[in-house]
């Protein structure tokens, strides 16, 4: 009975987020900049600033965190839980505002990372080599002129890839890097930037990462057992290859891009009483995702402009578990393959300086194949529809939008039903205003209220997935302040400050419930969450000095609540892995040539089940990383940075997911050259 | 000035570094009943009994409750405290639990591994390594465990399970027995094993076939084994995805129990006649339908039993309650919670009948995320007590008392 169709849903496909044992894990801060990320180089002039939420990690500040992911960074944002499975390899999602990990939408220079099969977007597999931004969004980019795609979320992600940099009368840019660290981590990579002409560059960026993912964990009980045991089976392999074509136009700009990844790794399991040694999980899992996008945007007249964007994308996975390798397993051997092309086209009619308005419309094609019995085929037609306008005047400015979505789905299996055709409506509201000319304070709030659909596997996985889903609705309340200033001569250069307050709801969330044993589970439109929060974050400029110093400071309080069943003895439980505070700070030091930069993370106490019970309660944990740098070192015509990174100081020993341990006390140290 | 500042600031932070240390989970004492007076208490054989929570696979929270029926007072999450030197506590997905001697046996099926304690005191005396283990029972100084890990043949969807035998005294494993496909519950008749086949690995393992095919590809055997020689002897065809085995009063029968496929195949109560080893019959429903069961245990001549039987085309579950007379082999009623009370268990999932009195104890999973409920039934069916367990409490044992 047992066992069989999970333990791959579990491991492979990460749909673990929909377990309700597994919510997602919190952590902290970055900030707000009112800065569009995407530079909006055609519209540009009549783009409004952001008046929703946004927190920003770009450039320089980017590079000198010590992490290797976008997992890593993204960490540092208020309201913000990554669930992280531990090492290189482990599964890491974010989940914003305690909504889901499936209300987030990850944007990958512009475009959205799709995935109809579990509807989330791994982001350890991003690695911060060649990003040059990421950016959070809650509700949504508050610029009118984007795809649907880019309003169908509850929170947004952006990833920007570096664009070519090349200075005047530079024909081509050479950088080569090499990253060693702990674990037997190896990381070369390769960034090729080219002028081919006047308005025409292009870029090629390639990494290869291999780690045995081996570290020393330890569980210990206050007057009770200490065990240290090494991590197995963790191992990556994996390679990135992208390229670009960016291009100028006259009054517009296009670009293309190939991306290619390729990767196999071990899956270590959950880490559960076993005897020492004695069995080795083997499970394994290959994975090739490549897409190809394109992107133009043209100003036609004075008042109108055009965007254009296109995806084709192919994801491969293979999971193997094999009991002649590892006698407790199950046999399992699945490969998934999915497809998916997106169009979208979007208008922009801004007429006068202080009203403006867009239509857009995007097409999505899903098509999922397995190897799995029973399997349906099922694919997927999205049909996604957006009008939104902006009104800027007397220091008060206004967004709406309202999107319509449409989809339809087909099961290829003989005999099998596929879901009904949906069709809904879901309405945007974001206002701001600055009260005084002279002093840059604005008042802000927004109101969102959006679905996400049933995944795939929510829908047709076999022997769990349900056809008869629901989207699972979340609605989206927000208040908020911004205030900036800047000063000359003093140590206190700059400082920007926001605190929002929020109200969120999920309903009918898509949750997983067992059938008649607990090795067989089904999904359904049973859960219902409050989310109270507040998350506030200051960045700072000091001058002290010969020494520059950036502080940024961020903190979020949350209550997320389950209100599911109100008969239930732990009806208005905290949700699981969402803590009442969590923090970070991040300090960043320059003195010349040389940086310093400090990191630290607190996630509080927490539970790890919807019964906050002692046996679920879990400790604060907190992690202090150091990264140090010394750059411009010019030896033989070649430009020379090197980094030393140490990261959790403390060896401090904690688990953001219950059973997967996290690294201790590990060390880093890169090089890179540029031609 | 500022640097001072900002010095405190960043050493401060450092300080934090210095986490408490975690605590092992104390037990919980809850009084649930009135303690029993001493004279109705020294004529009973039995002090109490032992709840093994499973515990949801892959979180290590399999947790061990008692229920002290002579002061009336369930004591819940024992093992940690009691064994704070043990890493890791009890383990992942506790699956059966036994008494034989003076040991009490956990059957881990995730951790892979029988915890041998005390059982008296629930105190660690050593582990049996079986991966992937299921179920067990005693006879003649040995435990009998079944296993879903037997020897990989060419065909690794093909792997059959066994069943170990393990030596009470020294807590090895001394022999193995190749069975069936996925096997679960294991009881003894005479001086044979009967261990119920399930072949749930294979219900759902290849591509391109119809959910009746895959059916076709459960176990449907009960295996029969010789204690003396540890061979198996015998098949019994019986029916697809075999899972309980309870035997009567006199011997006389074994009751089996088939979960069905889900789909059209419903789950159903088969009896096997020890004598011949044939399955020589069916318990039909009051409706002159299949008898669903999940769940079946023996008090006298009486079965209780429920069932749980989800249908993936109705995407529901349909819980029933049932008793067998074993003399008659006959439904005798359809529900042994008599007060309506049954409406508020959401998944019955653990089932005992206290051999003296017969009180009825049922669990209650819930979401089986969350911690479950045991019920307290008086004979006749009214609700009696209730008391809050670990996460899906599932599997009892009685504890007699010393020198009986």
């Amino acid at each position: 009975m047992h066992l069989s169709p999970l333990k791959p849903l579990i491991l492979a496909i990460g749909l673990l987020s929909v377990l309700p044992a597994l919510w997602a894990q919190p952590d902290t801060v970055s900030i707000m900049r009112e800065v569009d990320i995407e530079e909006v180089q055609v519209a540009r002039s009549r783009i409004q600033k952001e008046v929703i939420p946004v927190q920003l990690l770009e450039g320089q500040q980017l590079k000198r965190l010590s992490v290797h992911s976008v997992a890593d960074a993204v960490r540092y944002f208020s309201g913000v839980q990554i669930k992280d499975y531990g090492g290189i390899g482990g599964l890491k999602t974010v989940n914003v505002r305690s909504l889901g990990s499936h209300h987030v939408g990850v944007f990958y220079d512009g475009i959205e990372l799709g995935n109809a099969q579990n509807g989330v977007v791994d982001l350890g597999r991003f690695s911060l080599d060649n990003m040059e931004a990421v950016a959070m969004y809650n509700g949504q980019k508050s610029a009118i002129f984007q795809p649907a795609k880019d309003y169908a979320s509850a929170s947004a992600l952006y990833l920007q890839t570096r664009m070519p940099r090349l200075a005047e009368g530079q024909r081509h840019r050479l950088s080569v890097g090499m990253s060693v660290g702990s674990f037997d981590t190896y990381n070369p990579s390769l960034l090729w930037e080219q002028r081919i002409g006047q308005r025409v560059s292009s870029s090629v960026s390639t990494e290869l990462m291999r780690t045995s993912g081996r570290y020393k964990f330890t569980y210990a009980k206050k007057d009770g057992y200490d065990t240290t045991a090494v991590r197995q089976n963790g191992d990556v392999l994996s390679m990135r290859a992208e390229a670009g074509l960016f291009g100028q136009m006259q009054r517009g700009e296009w670009r293309a891009k190939l991306y290619m990844y390729r990767s196999e790794r071990g899956y270590p399991g959950a880490s559960v009483r076993e005897e020492p040694g004695k069995f080795k999980h083997q499970d394994r899992q290959w994975d090739n995702n490549v897409f190809a996008q394109a992107s133009v945007r043209q100003q036609l007249g004075q008042a109108f402009s055009l965007l254009l964007n296109g995806k084709y994308a192919y994801d491969y996975l293979h999971y193997v578990s094999d009991p002649r390798l590892d006698v407790t397993t199950m046999y399992v051997d699945n490969t998934y393959r999915q497809q998916e092309v997106y169009l979208s086209a979007v208008s922009l009619y801004a007429p006068v300086d202080w009203w403006s308005a867009s239509v857009a419309c995007d097409y999505q094609h899903n098509r999922l194949d397995s190897d799995m019995a029973n399997f349906v085929y099922p694919l997927r037609h999205s049909a996604l529809t957006v009008a939104a306008t902006s009104v800027d005047l007397f220091r008060f400015k206004l967004q709406a939008s309202l999107l319509h979505t449409y989809t339809h789905d087909i099961t290829r299996r003989q005999g099998s039903e596929a879901a009904d055709d949906k069709s809904r409506f879901t309405p945007a509201l974001v206002a701001s205003w600055r009260p005084f000319w002279s002093t840059d304070l604005n008042l802000r709030a927004f109101y969102k209220r959006v679905f996400r659909l049933p995944t795939f596997n929510d829908l047709y996985y076999t022997f769990i997935g349900n056809i008869r889903l629901k989207p699972e609705y979340t609605t989206q309340y927000n208040i908020g302040v911004t205030y900036a200033n800047a000063w000359k001569r003093q140590a206190l250069r700059r400082i920007e400050l926001q605190v929002d307050a929020y109200y969120n709801q999920v309903e009918d969330k898509i949750i997983a419930m067992p059938t008649s044993n607990q090795f067989r589970w089904t999904m359904l439109n049973l859960g219902y969450v409050e989310i109270r929060g507040i998350d506030a974050g200051v960045q700072s400029g000091w001058a002290l000095g010969p020494v520059d110093m950036d502080l940024r400071l961020s903190y979020t309080y949350q209550r997320a609540q389950d209100y599911t069943t109100p008969s239930s003895e732990w009806y208005g439980g905290l949700i699981p892995y969402i803590p009442w505070h969590s923090g970070s700070v991040i300090a960043a030091l320059n003195w010349g040539r040389w940086a310093l930069n400090y990191s630290f993370i607190y996630t509080g106490e927490r539970y790890e089940a919807v019964a906050n019970i002692p046996e679920n309660y879990s400790l604060p944990w907190y992690t202090h990383d150091l990264s140090l740098s010394y750059s411009q070192l010019r030896l033989a015509g070649v430009e020379w940075r090197v980094t030393a990174e140490v990261n959790n100081l403390l060896n401090q020993q904690y688990e953001v997911v219950q059973c997967y341990p996290m690294p201790g006390i590990n060390f880093k140290l890169k090089l890179n050259a540029t031609i | 000035m500022k640097y001072s500042h900002l010095s405190f600031a960043l050493l401060a932070l450092l300080l934090l570094g210095c986490r408490k240390a975690e605590i092992i989970v104390p037990e919980q004492v809850i009084p649930v009943a009135p303690p029993v007076d001493s004279a109705t208490s020294a004529e009973s054989d039995y002090l109490g009994f032992y709840l093994l929570n499973e515990g949801n696979m892959g979180s290590n929270k399999s947790t061990l409750d008692y229920m002290d029926l002579t002061t009336g007072k369930y004591h819940r999450n024992i093992f940690a405290e009691r064994n704070p030197h043990v890493a890791r506590e009890l383990g992942d997905v506790g699956n059966d639990i036994g008494i034989y001697g003076s040991k009490l046996y956990a059957v881990i099926n995730c951790s892979h591994f029988v915890e041998v304690m005390d059982a008296q005191t629930a105190t660690h005396i050593g582990v049996v390594s079986i991966p992937n283990c299921r179920y067990l029972c005693f006879h003649g100084g040995y435990a009998y465990v079944t296993s879903y890990a037997g020897p990989v043949k060419i065909d690794p969807n093909a792997r059959p399970g066994y069943v170990a035998k393990v030596d009470t005294a020294t807590l090895q494993v001394v022999d193995t027995c190749v069975v069936g496909y996925q096997p679960d519950e294991i009881v003894r008749v005479g001086s044979k094993l009967y261990v119920a086949n399930s072949g749930g690995y294979r219900g759902a393992t290849m591509e391109n076939e119809s959910s009746e095919q895959a059916s076709q590809r459960y176990d449907r055997t009960v295996s029969v084994i010789d204690i003396g020689t540890f061979k198996e002897i015998k098949r019994i065809d019986v029916a697809i995805n075999l899972h309980r085995l309870e035997v009567d009063a006199d011997s006389a029968f074994i009751y089996v129990s088939s979960r069905g496929d889900y789909y059209d195949i419903p789950s159903r109560t088969l009896i096997i006649d020890p004598h011949i080893d044939e399955c020589v019959g069916e318990v039909l429903a009051p409706n002159g339908g299949p008898l669903a069961c999940t769940n079946i245990t023996r008090h006298g001549d009486s079965l209780y039993l429920y069932s749980v039987e989800w249908s993936w085309y109705e995407e529901r579950n349909t819980i029933t309650y049932a008793i067998i007379n074993t003399q008659t082999q006959r439904v005798v009623s359809r529900m042994f919670i008599t007060d309506g009370s049954h409406s508020g268990i959401e998944i019955p999932y653990g089932l005992a009948v206290h051999p003296e009195n017969g009180n009825i104890y049922v669990t209650d999973a819930k979401n089986y995320v969350t911690p479950g409920k045991l019920h307290c039934y008086s004979p006749d069916g009214k609700h009696l007590w209730e008391v809050t367990t670990g996460d899906i409490p599932a599997h009892f044992v009685w504890l007699k008392k010393k020198n009986h």
